[in-house]
């Protein structure tokens, strides 16, 4: 069903849980030594429609609904939800929250009042959960016809067009009761090519919180087809990767999750509050080069990182990481920021009502610096140009951090030559941006595809990049 | 603490699927099957002594799977009202008619259904009444266990206690109708070590079906911590090519990427370095590798797959010859093979092929005798990162353990990957461990491979 335009109402309306009732159920559960209680109510519709071998033969739906119920007293953290949602399970779960975190009895006053998010970063004209089916359909059957022609090698694609459709409320217990619409749309596409050397795959895709309609915008759905049959042909000639320590230039744009990997989970406050982070006590120290500037941005319009407001109603910001080389914030939720005297950064997120709320990361990328991307690959006699990758992890304890390149290819004597087989990179957080000598101009966001996952939740992301060159980086190939 | 207000009886549950698929069939489905998960977990956290996370939750959820002759539709949904159901029903037959034919698609055989659902026991009735003081004493025990251990672990990212108890039931228009109750306790630690001004982590954790088989909380400490501390002075190695010894823990992990290329959507899919390779020798003689989908208390058995067909035992690997894959229904059609009982659902999707109890059977070395067989190596004991190519087989990920000298453990390595192709890494396997433990549904013992790139300094 289509959630009503207004937000705010629609807990409300659909369950009956007016503010009052919210107001004595949170303040009933907060006991004299609690700091600070929540409530999350949400409505998601998710649906996906998939193809392979040419068809559409597989679309589904998914709606959930549940409330987490949090109290917090001092470092404690009282968690609780439930699948239904009425008074009395919130007033249950509230309860159990409240005895979890230390239940001594009394209880506190909650006045509610009504906020809307200050910014509006993704008004769409409806939800994209509702596309009629035969829309999305034909544009996977475009998808699959592009990546065909793209090459004749191309012998299987798999895509798959996800819509979701999210409508949170957030009621604490310092007086905040804020609602908010969250879409999201992801197209992703998998190309699989064959000639007499073997078989190779290639990944493209992207999205946001963008309507329908965006992916077609300037034949997107198609770009994104032909980039993945593309990846997955040239794959076909890659040479195996070399291995060892060597200078790499990362390309713009999604190879920003070396950010994401290298230093962003390491500047998560929870790590750097319980001092288990290789970036404890850096705040004002070096820890990059004069030429990186970094930044988390949660309020860039229609970003798949981007919220109005985080999962605990916090207005989302921009954090300035690193600046000029000297580490100069954390990201922050409310339990962190209150535990070390900082102040929210609206980075606490939660996978859903089931889960609650981390600091994590939005959008997260390096500022723009003055090199083309053509000087800064001339300047390499020998190594790596990594252009696209996959998935990546990091150690925040010991600071050791990896991203596999999924297209990349050898630098010889200041030119790109031959593609390469995909190889894992390997590097220490707090040193690697030590090592960036050369800045691009070339700033790109990633095409709005990437997820984070963190003590088993999962959140959508973005990073960004312009081109860099790393003077020294472990690449995980075969050739030794 | 109270308990289970709104969970439902099994025969609410089954009332539940029944009234589903009689709504889909009147909304115009020719077949339709359902599956319903209810449960609730309990965890607590504890983090240098002091409680820190207490969570309490509950959830049920339905996933339905229509078809109207040769087109199909799923959905998922949290409301179990007649009105909810209904909704579900004719939404997803609705959408079930705008999608695209496919013959291979449809419920299996009713000859293939499952006519018994033995006891695998698979749930203790300690599950349906956690003890937040029994949790917590696990918790501190473990945490308080390991950082006793070293002066130098002084610092923590706590410790955990959870259990989870879950009911499954399964319908079809088939007539099947079944059910199974499992339940599972975990704990898990993860001290910090500090030293010199370098910190590191590690994480030692337990598992059991039964509470009164987890193992003890001191002991699970006691591993963590010499886990950590033995990574202090953690170095890079120079970038060669040596022999790897697999931790039966991370050799768990070699044997997912090999899960992965035998089931059946790979195949069809054609993203398995494993496709076409059924009889032939694709691995080391000392390979033999099994699913099992009825070990007693095994974290990957079932009495019924997700189709309602019989979990049995399929040999993937005698001897390193590939003799099996897993399937599904569906992926059985694609392939021309029969279904080995093989097929999961997360509850909104639909049936793949997955592994149950999967394993590589033990051999004759101890862990010790293949440490100390090796002249110049390394002992790998984690593993991060997503660099394998399921297509191509190719492999390098990020790699963390201890370098051997003559047979002898000499220092901590880091920051280096391995990298090899996973067809040659199973034909190179050259000593298989007597150590093979369960601690989820996929384990190995430890693995020599005879040679590997390792990428550092």
């Amino acid at each position: 069903m289509a959630a009503p335009t207004k937000p705010d109402r629609f807990f409300q309306d659909r369950y009956g849980v007016s503010p009052t009732a919210l107001e004595s159920t949170l303040g009933s559960a907060l006991s004299r030594r609690a700091d600070y209680g929540d409530l999350y109510f949400e409505y998601r519709t998710t649906a996906a429609v998939t193809l392979e071998d040419g068809l559409v033969k597989k679309a589904s739906k998914d709606v959930s609904q549940g409330v987490g119920a949090r109290i917090l007293a001092g470092e404690k953290t009282g968690y609780a939800y439930s699948d239904d949602v009425t008074l009395a399970t919130i007033e249950q779960a509230a309860r159990t929250a409240g005895h979890i975190a230390g239940d001594v009895g009394g209880s506190q006053a909650v006045a509610l009042r009504a906020a809307q998010p200050t910014r509006d970063l993704y008004t769409l004209p409806g939800s994209p959960a509702e596309t009629p089916l035969p829309q999305s359909i034909a544009l996977l059957e475009a998808v699959d016809r592009a990546a065909r022609q793209h090459d004749p090698r191309v012998k299987n694609v798999m895509a798959s067009l996800v819509f979701e459709h999210k409508v949170v409320m957030i009621v604490t217990s310092d007086g905040t009761m804020v609602s908010d619409t969250q879409p999201l749309v992801r197209l992703s596409i998998t190309c699989i090519a064959e000639d007499a050397s073997g078989r190779q795959q290639g990944t493209y895709g992207g999205g946001g919180r963008q309507p329908f309609a965006f992916l077609l915008e300037g034949d997107r759905h198609l770009r994104f087809a032909r980039e993945a049959a593309r990846q997955a042909v040239l794959n076909l000639e890659a040479v195996d990767a070399p291995a060892g320590e060597m200078t790499v230039v990362l390309g713009s744009g999604w190879p920003g999750i070396l950010l994401h990997e290298a230093i962003g989970h390491g500047l998560e406050g929870d790590f750097n509050r319980k001092g288990t982070s290789a970036f404890s006590k850096l705040l004002g120290t070096k820890v990059a080069s004069d030429l990186c500037t970094v930044v988390d941005d949660g309020t860039i319009a229609n970003r798949r990182g981007s919220l109005n407001v985080d999962d605990e109603g916090t207005p989302t910001s921009r954090t300035v990481l690193i600046e000029n080389g000297v580490l100069r914030g954390y990201l922050q939720d409310r339990l962190n920021a209150r535990l070390s005297g900082m102040a929210p950064t609206g980075n606490g997120r939660r996978e859903s009502y089931a889960h609650s709320p981390m600091p994590r990361m939005t959008n997260t990328f390096m500022l723009a610096g003055e090199s083309t991307p053509d000087e800064i690959i001339r300047s390499v006699d020998r190594g790596l140009y990594a252009v696209s990758f996959g998935g990546g992890q990091v150690d925040i304890t010991s600071g050791k951090f990896v991203f596999s390149a999924s297209e990349a290819y050898l630098i010889e004597q200041g030119a790109v030559t031959r593609p390469v087989k995909g190889a894992t990179l390997i590097g220490n957080g707090p040193d690697v941006l030590t090592r960036i000598s050369m800045v691009g101009h070339d700033l790109a966001l990633d095409e709005g595809i990437g997820t984070c996952g963190k003590n088993g939740q999962s959140v959508p992301v973005g990073v960004g990049l312009p081109t860099i060159r790393i003077d020294g980086l472990t690449v995980g190939g075969t050739r030794a | 603490m109270s308990r289970a207000a709104g969970a439902l009886r099994p025969e609410e549950l089954r009332a539940a699927l029944q009234s589903v698929l009689d709504f889909a069939t009147r909304a115009g489905a020719t077949a339709a099957d359902a599956v319903l998960v209810q449960q609730a977990s309990f965890a607590a956290g504890v983090r240098l002594g002091e409680v820190e996370k207490m969570t309490d939750a509950r959830e049920k959820r339905l996933g339905l799977r229509v078809f109207v002759g040769e087109r199909s539709a799923l959905a998922a949904t949290a409301d179990l009202t007649r009105g909810g159901l209904a909704r579900c029903a004719d939404d997803t037959v609705a959408l079930a008619r705008v999608t695209q034919p496919d013959p291979a698609q449809g419920l299996p055989e009713r000859a293939a259904l499952a006519t018994e659902a033995p006891d695998l026991d698979l749930y203790d009735e300690a599950a349906a009444a956690p003890s937040p003081e029994d949790a917590l004493e696990r918790a501190r025990a473990a945490e308080g266990a390991a950082l006793a251990v070293d002066p130098r672990l002084s610092n923590s990212e706590g410790a955990e206690f959870s259990q989870t108890g879950a009911t499954i039931a399964y319908a079809s228009t088939l007539g099947f109708d079944g059910g199974y109750r499992s339940s599972s306790f975990d704990l898990g630690v993860q001290p910090v070590a500090v030293a010199n001004g370098h910190m590191q982590r590690d994480y030692w954790y337990a598992r059991s079906r039964h509470l009164a088989r987890l193992d003890d909380a001191a002991e699970v400490g006691r591993w963590a911590a010499a886990r950590t501390v033995r990574r202090l002075g953690a170095k890079r190695v120079p970038t060669q090519e040596a022999p790897i010894v697999f931790e039966a823990e991370v050799a768990a992990s070699l044997l997912r990427h090999l899960a992965g290329a035998v089931v059946g959507q790979s195949l069809y899919r054609g993203t398995s370095f494993l496709l076409g390779r059924l009889g032939d020798v694709v691995a080391s003689p000392l390979v033999t590798v099994v699913d099992d989908g009825r070990l007693p208390r095994g974290f990957g058995s079932r009495p019924f797959d997700a189709e309602g067909l019989a979990t049995r035992r399929t040999v993937v690997l005698q001897d390193g010859k590939l003799e099996s894959y897993l399937f599904d229904t569906y992926s059985a059609r694609r392939m021309k093979a029969a279904s080995t009982g093989n097929a999961a659902r997360a509850v909104g999707d639909s049936p793949s092929a997955a592994p149950t109890n999967f394993y590589l059977a033990a051999g004759a070395s101890s862990p010790e005798d293949i440490v100390a067989s090796v002249d110049r190596g390394l002992l790998v004991t984690e593993l991060i990162g997503f660099g394998v190519n399921p297509v191509t087989g190719d492999y390098s990920r990020g790699a963390a353990g201890l370098w051997i000298e003559h047979g002898e453990i000499t220092h901590p390595v880091e920051e280096i990957t391995i990298a090899g192709n996973l067809l040659e890494m199973f034909r190179d396997i050259e000593m298989v461990g007597s150590d093979l433990v369960f601690r989820g549904s996929v384990a190995a013992p430890t693995l020599k491979i005879r040679r590997m790139t390792i990428a550092g300094s």
